[in-house]
């Protein structure tokens, strides 16, 4: 009855609302495209001329690859590596997942500033020094993840009912590998799918552990941004324009592959 | 079995290998760093040097009060406007809740820009209302506390709002109308049924924007760089900064923030096992018979806590 027709008062909070969550975005989205934008509300006259210099700019162009290139690296080798062991833990040993939240709560836990002092008083000195290393970065993006991508095989596997699964497979005279590979592995993949996109999004965002770690030595899309934010107001607006509508592609598709998948599931 | 156990530790393997290389190993040096001396030896006298300068401990107030402040306006425009949402028909409620989720990827170095951009000292609204003569923002310096807190604000509000969303359906309109029969006017239900109903969640919450408001860096770091001292940044600054690097004193103020976000997620999770408990006893509470033990289970459950 009332939940169908929300009231004035609702319907101007939320106005308010979205007017202030969308004004630092738009704000950012027309000074990227603005030629004059000073003492008026909106801008003078437009240009495109920004955004073809963020595109002719080389830096940017090299820090957008290497944040392709790390973010890609990391994601496939946390896949690479938690796909058997999450697989492993949730079929064979149930009994390790106290343990195993633990482990995974404490990214969440723990600020990135902390993590990055941890991870330089390891690795800076003594017998293992890669800070400044993309290797020590790959680790600690290694960590990022971790909970999004714990949960994300986690629940598909749990979903699909991975140990009757197998239980199948196994008496219907499959070897354990050919049971993961052909039978689990396609069944987790919309699922698993939706939690590698999602880490990508995470770690394209990521700034501080990579500006502690590898700033002066690798420039990231973010470290990239941080450092033209001084310099150029409106080439800066361009590039935090292009990386948000990247995300906001991103999160689109994570949305649309969820709704699927959970559909699916749920059918 | 051998065979299997063997299987098993090769998908483990490089799992506990990761983990402790970058997750466990790093954070146990970092506590021993953090009370061993530098030519050998245990001291707590980073600790103590942190607490008897006026330098940190301010870095530690100002830290703990931005959190406090962004948390606490964060969590009422939250809870009000998470209310508000509830209100909607699902389809609008569903795009007013991916609208305010895509505003939560909006934060670090771009959402410190787009302040710049347009509060700083030359940004668009600065001149616009000083062209206008508002002199309400004349005194308003986004680069200081009130402008951190306006742009840490910014990301609690979207969190706390998906965060407390849910816990709004847990209240049944039933239950209001009861109220209401009984001669309840709307301020008492929500004073003795509704707000009763959330606290777990609105404490739950509480935790996480608290945690994210002290671990917060980028946002910081982008907007004032070293020039507010902010615990986060100090720790920064000490660890990979220009000026002269102490790892030991920023493990020690790095060990003095992790203990404060655990707790914060710990109070987080004690809060969502508790709500957890009270939803799981109103969902059997649909089928009668069952209902009536699972809520005396929770009840009582809930009682065994609040004494520990």
């Amino acid at each position: 009855m009332m939940k169908s027709k929300a009231g004035w008062t609702h319907r101007s909070l939320m106005l308010l609302l979205m007017i202030y969550l969308l004004i630092p975005l738009i704000g950012t989205f027309m000074y990227g495209f603005a030629k004059q934008w000073q003492t008026t509300v909106l801008p003078e006259s437009w240009t495109l001329e920004w955004v073809l210099e963020m595109f002719k700019d080389l830096r940017f162009l090299d820090a957008l690859w290497t944040s392709f290139y790390l973010c890609a690296v990391s994601v496939a080798l946390s896949l690479a590596v938690m796909l058997p062991a999450v697989f492993v833990i949730t079929v064979y040993l149930p009994k390790w997942e106290t343990f195993m939240k633990g482990v995974v709560v404490l990214p969440y836990a723990v600020p990135g500033v902390v993590a990055a002092v941890g991870l330089i008083r390891t690795y800076s000195s003594g017998p293992i020094d890669i800070t400044g290393t993309a290797y020590i970065l790959v680790g600690a993006y290694f960590v990022v993840i971790l909970p999004y991508m714990y949960q994300g095989i986690r629940n598909s596997l749990l979903t699909v009912s991975a140990p009757e699964l197998l239980n199948s497979a196994e008496m219907l005279g499959a070897s354990r590998m050919r049971a993961f590979a052909t039978v689990i592995l396609p069944n987790i993949w919309p699922g698993v799918m939706i939690s590698t996109l999602l880490s990508f999004s995470v770690l394209f965002g990521e700034f501080v552990l990579t500006n502690m770690l590898v700033g002066g030595h690798i420039q990231t899309i973010q470290v990239y941004l941080y450092q033209r934010v001084n310099e150029s107001g409106h080439l800066a607006s361009a590039i935090a324009v292009t990386y948000f509508l990247f995300i906001l592609v991103l999160s689109t598709v994570l949305m649309k592959l969820g709704k699927k998948f959970n559909g699916e599931a749920g059918r | 079995m051998k065979h299997n156990k063997r299987w098993m530790l090769l998908g483990l393997a490089p799992f506990v290998f990761m983990v402790l290389a970058f997750q466990l190993t790093p954070i146990l040096t970092m506590l021993t760093g953090s009370v061993s001396k530098s030519g050998g030896g245990f001291t707590f006298g980073y600790y103590d040097k942190i607490f008897h300068s006026a330098f940190y401990l301010q870095a530690i107030k100002n830290s703990l009060l931005i959190a406090v402040y962004s948390s606490a306006i964060g969590l009422i425009v939250g809870l009000v406007c998470a209310y508000s949402i509830t209100r909607f028909a699902p389809r609008i409620r569903d795009r007013l809740l991916m609208l305010s989720n895509m505003t939560s990827n909006f934060a670090g170095v771009p959402l410190a820009f787009a302040y710049i951009i347009l509060l700083g000292n030359n940004g668009v609204f600065t001149l616009l209302f000083k062209q206008w003569g508002w002199d309400v923002f004349a005194g308003f310096n986004l680069y200081s506390w009130s402008g951190l807190v306006l742009v840490y604000v910014y990301f609690q509000v979207p969190l706390a709002l998906l965060l407390l969303y849910p816990s709004f359906y847990g209240i049944r309109d039933q239950w209001r109308e009861a109220a209401a029969l009984l001669g309840a006017r709307p301020w008492q239900f929500w004073r003795t049924v509704g707000l009763p109903m959330l606290t777990p969640a609105i404490f739950g919450t509480l935790g996480i924007l608290f945690a994210n408001a002290m671990g917060a860096y980028a946002t910081a770091y982008a907007l004032v760089g070293g020039n507010y001292n902010l615990l986060a940044i100090r720790i920064g600054s000490l660890v990979a900064g220009d000026v002269v690097n102490q790892p030991e004193m920023g493990s020690a103020l790095a060990v003095l923030l992790a203990l404060s976000t655990l707790l914060a997620v710990y109070l987080n999770h004690r809060m969502s096992k508790r709500s957890e408990r009270f939803t799981a006893s109103y969902v059997s509470g649909s089928s009668e018979k069952r209902g009536r033990g699972g809520r005396k289970r929770a009840w009582l459950a809930a009682k065994e806590e609040a004494g520990a």
